[in-house]
């Protein structure tokens, strides 16, 4: 598992969310966070900048609340193994409506570069797949991305994404949760 | 075994206040709880493996237009501190029953460090804390705590005493 990713980051994150019509995606911690902010900031996009390891689950009530809606959970390796054990609860509901896309660089860019377990020997597409995912995958060039961006709109899939490691000029989306929450909810017309 | 009502009477106070969601970590103090949440129609049930899944889902609930709930024992409260951070940044109702260990009668002495610290840490966490010594006053509370929940957008935590639940029976 030492193997690099290749992929530019904030080009994968854009591949993803190119016309997203009614997606409602959930961003984590860090660069996943910058990227979608990126991609085209909209209010239907929550942005965590905090809470970390909260990615996935939170993905996981708004499917629910959600049903006829789609959900993208996008979050980096470190954050993803913050909640990890969330594989589990998730694969647990198995909600028809989330997807889960790890953009995995294998480091913690945020913080300094330090290695994550991704690149010391753990695989989270495997680990998904053992707490009860049907359906996983991992994906490293630009066709990969480019299937994968369909079926993450339309499958319970949970897709790892080899992202090359370093950091492009940080963009900031709006980082005021109160902001972040009223506005999603508005856009979703489930009031104030 | 015959539950007390008290604990019926708590569910019905949630389903009132229209809670969609109910989150726990399996807990003995819990199950009634627990298993008319997974009878209800009305309701999706969701077991966690550690309890600040519990916060994000209650976060993302809200942001979908529904109301959660997270049961937990007040071990748990310990794992939940940090994600407390969501809830209060971002202005969302919160809303959780915790069960209180290690203040009455305990037998085990590892529940008494973090039921001896709960409110405290909840409290400076920025939650509201509500606290049941009596069966007569936990849905009154509970219906209370919801209300303040959801219609004031804080987070808010009532604690079941461990008198009010009993002791855990060790050796039967």
């Amino acid at each position: 598992m030492t193997r690099r990713g290749m992929l530019d980051r904030r080009a994968a994150m854009a591949t993803l969310l190119r016309d997203p019509g009614g997606l409602l995606v959930v961003t984590g911690l860090g660069s996943t966070t910058y990227d979608a902010g990126a991609a085209g900031d909209r209010a239907e996009n929550f942005y965590l900048w905090g809470a970390m390891g909260a990615a996935a689950m939170l993905g996981l009530g708004l499917a629910l609340a959600q049903p006829a809606r789609r959900v993208l959970a996008v979050t980096g390796d470190g954050e993803m193994l913050m909640g990890l054990s969330s594989l589990a609860t998730i694969a647990a509901q198995r909600p028809a409506n989330l997807a889960i896309a790890v953009m995995d660089n294998g480091e913690y860019a945020e913080t300094g570069a330090q290695a994550s377990h991704t690149t010391l020997g753990t695989d989270l597409a495997a680990v998904a797949a053992a707490c009860g995912w049907r359906a996983t995958c991992t994906v490293d060039d630009e066709a990969g991305l480019e299937a994968l961006r369909p079926r993450l709109r339309q499958e319970p899939l949970f897709a790892v994404i080899r992202i090359a490691p370093g950091e492009p000029t940080r963009f900031l989306p709006p980082r005021d949760g109160a902001y972040l929450q009223h506005r999603f909810r508005a856009a979703l017309g489930v009031g104030p | 075994m015959t539950e007390p009502a008290w604990q019926d009477a708590v569910f019905a106070a949630l389903k009132r206040a229209g809670v969609r969601q109910v989150a726990y970590v399996p807990d003995a103090g819990h199950s009634r709880l627990i298993e008319l949440a997974h009878a209800e129609p009305d309701m999706r049930a969701v077991v966690l493996t550690t309890e600040e899944e519990g916060i994000a889902l209650a976060a993302g609930a809200w942001l979908g237009g529904e109301r959660a709930v997270l049961l937990m024992q007040s071990s748990g409260v310990g794992n939940c501190i940090n994600m407390l951070s969501l809830p209060v940044n971002c202005r969302m109702p919160f809303l959780t029953l915790v069960t209180m260990r290690g203040e009455w009668a305990e037998f085990n002495p590892w529940q008494v460090p973090m039921g001896s610290a709960t409110e405290g840490v909840l409290r400076l966490a920025g939650v509201h804390v509500h606290r049941a010594e009596h069966a007569s006053e936990a849905a009154e509370m509970v219906a209370a705590g919801a209300a303040l929940a959801f219609d004031s957008s804080v987070p808010v935590a009532v604690l079941f005493a461990q008198r009010l639940i009993g002791a855990k029976v060790f050796v039967k």
